[in-house]
């Protein structure tokens, strides 16, 4: 990926990652979160990770922000004007991104020896085939573990979400 | 396409010491513009006049049939007529979003076409992981959906957002799963790589080299269906509840923008079917012209391809809508499940016969045969009994 | 097809992964089953699980003592994964035990209560056996999803609602911090396996890597509940079904201190002078706090909550130390720990009956006359908490303070001493309360939950054995952590690269 490409890319990310803050209206905040994966999927192509990049796009600029748009909407949230208060809050906050930008200053200007040595990248590199191969090698515990994980997940969604039918607090009813 | 510029650099045509990558960026674009303005948009244009005209025909009606030959110039008539509309943007909407969503939607249609397979040769990027990148891009649809249905600010629109994004996102995972069989037998994501690993006779398509691959095609093509907003699941659009569903507060170029999209993806959903499971432009080697093949790669490509749109007209001519509960639940329940375990099988299936079945391509085969054969004894049967004019002459 | 490569290319030893496979397969198993059970009769499915959980407990007896690298260094199988094998099942299965006659009798939907106990041993299972940090974290998110969603189980209490809403976003939190170590760490040393971080982490470590160890102690400093990451505790504690509470109090910490121990004290070992002394501030801090709040507790769950952070806290003065001998102290603690926590929070289960839960120290009273041997459990129970001889939580904190001071912390183990002393307080005064004041709660004969008896007979039998004779499971902790410590063979970490 040539320099110029590169910085666009990252200034678009930026930018849109910035939206996600500034914009009043969370609908407008998530459509920005949307760009900034776009944008972050499109880097990943250029890098020579084409399957990660598609994969985030389908999955994340796809299904998970519509999830996210669902329930701003279940929510009914509307615009939010800033508030004037909460003085220690923004003061905690500033003090924490300052936080993250020096200590991202100090990696660029100081990066542990890990990131500056120059790795062998195999021929297929970012290829499916090299994917499946770290996955059901390497990673072959954590990818499988990793489903009984979600379906942890999915039991609590449905075993806290649902209504019960046999009284008791719930609303009652039920249709399918 | 990059070997067409360099041989026609080295030729000399661009002088002696040309800007490689601003040939390459020219051709792609007068490329891209062949592609869209030349095959893209008037595709969608015919299929619109194609489908009224067998619904026409299905209903005992006419259909358009004025404006040129048999009403074939319909679909320009139309376009010119929304373009001269006013472009109107409610007061109460959100005009930026509300502006840019049917471009979203456009571009979303307008992407998989670069890796269209038409022949052997004629594609615009054969990439590695060009399936995947199908999937991905039209999944930018559901954005561009959603923030027309938010942005009309209207209650018609939302709802017709809202459940086309649902409906969406819910079909993902069911057509995104029957990719994969076909991937698997194939061992590559490419869309070429797919095509090559099939042959030009239908007992070495993927489709009938087992019986979970055949599962699969139908599933696929039901969730493309589903996701393209198509009946029997045009939920999103339902004019009886929700006027025009995200689209109602649209009008002019915008509007048309939308049903552009829509139409257009009909050749997109057969093209992802014909090129995983269908032996995509494959035809047998009758000639060693690059040219002839070629062409004749395209001709079966295209035909295989517009049947399946026909098919869809058809589903859309016969089968009423379905309720969004109904629609969950054959999404969840039945395709889902159904798809894993094709996912699943096709696997075993590979473990057990790494280099294919000989026997169960020609069982497929004949079962689908069968299923036709009876599907079409039943046409026969109400064909008879029906006025024979209307269905004889398709011309009026 | 160039992309074919064969499954020989890893080392497969399915000795650590059987018990782990069987445990979840047995709470899907009970889930389905779930299905058809109605939630006031669900004392099968936790027959089912218990079941489960001694299959589990069999196979996990073959794991080898010496130690093997197995699945690409995701999963070690030694003496220490075994050790924590056996305890976090038999604590299971005890949590089982006592939630038979509970959760029928409060009607919490039976199926994915224990099908969530399942997973949630599982996960921590996965914990004591991780070889690389991404193992840790799935572990440490499929034991806590299930936690946060077993807190919330009883819908129709707002108390339940709340912890379970403030341990999961608290929870989430602190995910945050230990993912972002994570990546902190894969960054500065460009690997997850604890194996290759023990061998690059040492010397004068980069920023990022320091930077990557804190966040790393922050996100576990949340799930021990260590001063100041323990605000959630008190609240998710009360709020949570008591079993539930035994579990979190139990498993949740045992797992926890099971992967915190191995990073820190195993494979982090060559930056030790770098988080020594912030360990050294979080004792302090995490025992003083505990044992003061707790001293103003009419709670009964809540008090046990507040111990439960100072008895963290007694751990962390002993993984400050940094030795073999003090990760073979903390092992046997945190046995003993286990044990007398599971007996006194059965005894509060015991004391509960449908819709009085009977948490009060209030409700202690009378108890010595009119119910002599739970009475006389609970005193067991707390005293072995106390750290009063001859009982479990003595020579814990015996061999605690010993491996402390073997290293010099003499100030730190005599802050801890003195949090001892006036921890002896508000562990005394329930005692009191049972065997000299009349008028407490009424309580549900005992006869009629034999299960519940079971579990508390074999809590205070293993309080009193492990107290009265600790030298076998002393020698177990020291074996086991020995087997942590020692490197594995070569010959199967020069395979794991196909």
């Amino acid at each position: 990926m040539p320099l110029w490409l590169f910085i666009f890319l990252a200034a678009l990310a930026i930018i849109g990652a910035a939206g996600v803050v500034l914009q009043r209206h969370p609908v407008h905040s998530l459509l920005s979160l949307v760009m900034t994966l776009v944008v972050i999927a499109v880097l990943f192509i250029g890098l020579g990770a084409a399957t990660v990049g598609f994969l985030q796009m389908i999955v994340y600029a796809g299904a998970i922000m519509v999830l996210f748009l669902f329930v701003i909407w279940l929510l009914n949230l509307q615009s939010q004007p800033l508030e004037p208060g909460h003085l220690a809050l923004k003061f905690l906050g500033s003090l924490g991104s300052a936080a993250l930008i020096a200590e991202l200053l100090l990696f660029v200007v100081h990066p542990p020896p890990a990131i500056t040595q120059n790795r062998a990248v195999a021929m297929d590199f970012g290829s499916i085939g090299r994917l499946a191969q770290s996955l059901f090698t390497d990673y072959l515990i954590a990818f499988e573990a990793t489903s009984v994980l979600l379906l942890v997940g999915v039991i609590g969604g449905v075993a806290l979400a649902r209504r019960t039918t046999a009284g008791g607090g719930g609303a009652p009813g039920g249709t399918p | 396409m990059q070997q067409l510029a360099d041989s026609l650099i080295a030729q000399g045509m661009f002088g002696a010491n040309p800007p490689r990558d601003l040939i390459y960026a020219l051709f792609i674009f007068v490329f891209s513009l062949i592609v869209f303005l030349g095959i893209a948009f008037p595709f969608a244009g015919i299929v619109s006049w194609v489908e009224r005209r067998v619904w026409a025909r299905m209903q005992s009606r006419c259909g358009p049939n004025r404006v040129g030959p048999n009403g074939f110039l319909q679909w320009l008539a139309d376009g010119l007529k929304h373009i001269c509309k006013e472009d109107l943007i409610p007061a109460d909407s959100d005009p930026a979003l509300f502006k840019f969503a049917p471009y979203l939607v456009i571009l979303a249609f307008t992407l998989p076409w670069a890796v269209m397979p038409f022949s052997s040769q004629l594609i615009l990027a054969d990439l590695n992981v060009g399936i995947l990148y199908m999937t991905s891009v039209t999944a930018l649809t559901v954005v561009g959906v959603l923030m027309a249905g938010w942005a009309s600010n209207d209650k018609w629109s939302l709802i017709g957002g809202i459940r086309s994004a649902a409906q969406i996102v819910s079909y993902e995972i069911p057509a995104g799963l029957s990719i994969f069989p076909a991937v698997l037998m194939a061992g590559t994501l490419s869309m070429q790589g797919i095509i090559k690993a099939q042959g030009w006779a239908p007992w070495t398509w993927f489709a009938f080299s087992n019986p979970f691959t055949f599962i699969a095609a139908n599933v696929l093509y039901i969730s493309a269906l589903a996701e393209g907003n198509r009946t029997p699941f045009d939920l999103p659009e339902a004019e009886s509840e929700l006027v025009a569903g995200f689209a109602t507060e649209y009008s002019g170029m915008r509007y048309l923008f939308f049903f552009a999209a829509e139409w257009g993806n009909l050749f997109i959903i057969g093209a992802i079917i014909t090129t995983l499971f269908l032996g995509g432009w494959q035809f047998p080697l009758i000639s060693n012209n690059a040219v002839v093949m070629n062409v004749l790669q395209l001709i079966t490509f295209n035909i295989k391809v517009l049947f399946l749109v026909f098919i869809s007209v058809w589903v859309r001519g016969t089968l009423p809508r379905v309720r969004i509960d109904q629609l969950m639940s054959l999404c969840w329940k039945y395709l889902v499940p159904i798809s894993f375990v094709d996912l699943v099988g096709t696997a075993a299936w590979i473990a057990i016969w790494p280099s294919g079945n000989s026997v169960a391509p020609w069982i497929m085969l004949a079962l689908f045969l069968a299923i036709v054969v009876t599907f079409l004894r039943r046409v026969l049967h109400y064909f008879r009994r029906s006025k024979m004019e209307l269905y004889l002459s398709p011309t009026i | 097809m160039t992309n074919t490569f064969s499954l020989a290319a890893i080392t497969f030893d399915w000795r650590p992964i059987v018990p782990l496979l069987i445990v979840a397969l047995g709470a899907i198993i009970v889930l389905l089953a779930g299905v058809k059970v109605d939630d006031r009769e669900s004392e099968g499915l936790g027959w089912l699980s218990l079941l489960t959980i001694a299959i589990a407990f069999c196979t996990a007896l073959a794991i080898p003592g010496n130690q093997q690298i197995s699945f690409g260094g995701a999963l070690v199988a030694d003496g220490y994964t075994a050790f924590f094998y056996l305890t976090i099942l038999f604590a299971a299965a005890i949590i089982v035990l006592m939630s038979l006659d509970y959760v029928a009798e409060e009607g919490l939907p039976g199926g994915e209560y224990y099908s969530l106990v399942l997973f949630a041993t599982a996960g921590m299972m996965l914990m004591a056996a991780a070889g690389d940090l991404i193992i840790v974290f799935i572990g440490l998110e499929t034991m806590s999803i299930s936690v946060y969603i077993l807190a919330g189980l009883a819908r129709t209490s707002p108390r339940s609602n709340e912890a379970s809403l403030k341990y999961f976003l608290l929870g989430a939190f602190s995910t945050g911090f230990l993912l972002y170590g994570i990546a902190l760490i894969y960054g500065a040393t460009g690997t997850i396996k604890l194996h290759a971080l023990s061998t690059l982490a040492t010397g004068v470590p980069a920023p990022m890597l320091l930077i990557g160890v804190g966040m790393l102690l922050i996100g576990f400093g949340f799930k021990i509940a260590a001063v100041p990451f323990h605000m959630w505790t008190p609240d998710v504690y009360e709020g949570a079904p008591t079993s539930i509470t035994a579990f979190m109090a139990v498993g949740v910490k045992l797992a926890a201190f099971a992967a915190f121990v191995r990073v820190f004290l195993v494979h982090l070992l060559g930056v030790q002078t770098d988080w020594s002394m912030v360990l050294w501030v979080l004792a302090v801090l995490t025992m003083t706090t505990g044992n003061i709040v707790a001293l103003m507790q009419t709670n009964l769950k809540r008090m046990l909550a507040y111990s439960a952070i100072a008895h963290a806290g007694y751990i962390l003065v002993a993984m400050t130390a940094g030795t073999s001998i003090a990760g073979a102290a903390v092992l046997y603690y945190l046995l003993g720990y286990a044990f007398t926590n599971l007996g006194a929070f059965a005894v509060i289960i015991a004391l509960s009956r449908r819709g009085h839960p009977h948490e009060l120290i209030s409700d202690l009273r009378g108890l010595g006359t009119r119910e002599p041997a739970l009475a006389a459990a609970m005193a067991i129970m707390l005293f072995s908490l106390t750290g009063i001889p001859p009982l479990a939580g003595f020579v814990g904190k015996f061999s605690v303070f010993s491996a402390a001071l073997n290293q010099g912390y003499v100030a730190l183990v005599v802050i801890a001493v003195v949090n001892s002393v006036v921890s002896a307080y508000y562990y005394l005064r329930p005692v009191v309360a049972m065997y000299t004041d009349e008028g407490g709660a009424e309580v549900v004969a005992l006869s009629s939950r034999p299960a519940l008896i079971a579990a508390i007979a074999i809590a205070v039998i293993a309080t009193i054995a492990i107290g009265v004779y600790p030298q076998p499971y002393m020698n177990a902790s020291t074996s086991a952590f020995a087997s942590a410590l020692s490197k594995p063979p070569l010959a199967t970490t020069a395979s794991l690269r196909p």
